[in-house]
């Protein structure tokens, strides 16, 4: 092959309704391909429900760099986190 | 009658079993990855179906034989697939129009099958025709692919499709048995079923931009156990374990 498919990122929902979920990547060389090849590749032991293929250019990811900056303001913001009620019990498992 | 539907399973049986098998060859082969799992998955679809076809035909043989024992310890001249399946996979073209001609003729009979008489077999074709309807989509949209792709894709599909043409004919060759049970309302005829493939075909060699050759002339005789050289060496690789360990188990 002198040229490479593109790369896809396959997400797949679970068979009890749960959201899609990343799985892993593939190539195709296009999106139709990319969903046949998902199905293929994927969804070989009953995983799956549902299929999404994104081309993985199209994916627009934060940067490590950042991860200072965006992520650790939140570590001393415990009041942000549900803790501080207190649930009867007759409310049971949440 | 018992001859005939015996005659008939070991036909579908031995279909799915060779080509199964020569799809199997490719694991670890084909040109992408995606596409060696895909070809792998329907090796294994093929695969599943042999058992259930041979298992009913062990059955209806009432010899005590297994689906296992009709695979591994039937000789050439006992197997009734069509040549077409035995033929080598040749370059990946090659190996996808076949899997599309058959695949056309595979979902046309499956389809007719779900209504047969006999509920085994009808329950059967509905497993299967799942499957094959899988296999029929994305082999068809691989040969318009291809046939519509470059020169050289374009060249390798016309080449394949002018050299195994005369072999698909051989899915359509009627006989005794096939009446037989065409007659008990247990399997269609084969002949009744080539405007419905030609259909299919046609729809996909269309946009394929690829012409069926011309000519009436069919490779015949798989089906009534007169097999190519090809047969022998898949069932050396195939049979090895079992006759040089007979009954051996893991």
């Amino acid at each position: 092959m002198s040229v490479e498919w593109p790369l896809w990122e396959i997400f797949i929902r679970g068979q009890h309704g749960l959201n899609h979920r990343h799985v892993g990547s593939l190539h195709a060389p296009d999106a139709a391909m990319a969903i046949r090849n998902a199905r293929d590749v994927y969804t070989r032991r009953n995983e799956g429900v549902s299929i999404w293929a994104v081309k993985s250019t199209d994916i627009v990811a934060s940067s490590p760099s950042d991860k200072g900056p965006l992520f650790e303001p939140a570590n001393a913001k415990v009041y942000r986190h549900p803790t501080f009620f207190d649930i009867p019990d007759d409310v049971g498992h949440m | 009658m018992a001859d005939a539907l015996l005659t008939f399973l070991l036909r579908n049986g031995d279909n799915t079993l060779i080509l199964g098998h020569r799809l199997s060859e490719w694991c670890g082969h084909a040109p992408a990855l995606e596409e060696d799992i895909a070809l792998a998955n329907t090796a294994l679809d093929l695969i599943g179906q042999t058992q259930l076809w041979l298992e009913l035909a062990a059955t209806v043989e009432g010899r005590g034989r297994t689906a296992d024992k009709l695979a591994y310890l039937r000789d050439a001249g006992e197997f009734r697939n069509v040549l077409m399946v035995e033929r080598p996979n040749g370059d990946y073209g090659k190996t996808l129009m076949r899997q599309f001609l058959f695949d056309a003729w595979h979902h046309t009979l499956l389809t007719v099958l779900t209504s047969s008489k006999d509920s085994r077999i009808a329950e059967i074709a509905a497993k299967a025709l799942k499957e094959v309807s899988y296999h029929l989509g994305r082999s068809s949209d691989l040969v318009t692919r291809l046939g519509n792709g470059s020169d050289e894709s374009h060249r390798r599909m016309q080449d394949a499709l002018d050299e195994l043409w005369p072999y698909a004919g051989e899915c359509f060759v009627t006989d005794e048995a096939d009446r037989e049970l065409a007659a008990a309302g247990i399997a269609p005829a084969p002949d009744v079923l080539k405007p419905a493939w030609e259909r299919i075909v046609e729809r996909t060699l269309a946009p394929a931009t690829l012409t069926a050759p011309g000519g009436t002339f069919v490779h015949k005789g798989g089906k009534r156990g007169i097999h190519t050289e090809h047969l022998g060496y898949i069932l050396a690789e195939m049979q090895f374990l079992q006759r040089a360990y007979p009954g051996a188990v893991w």
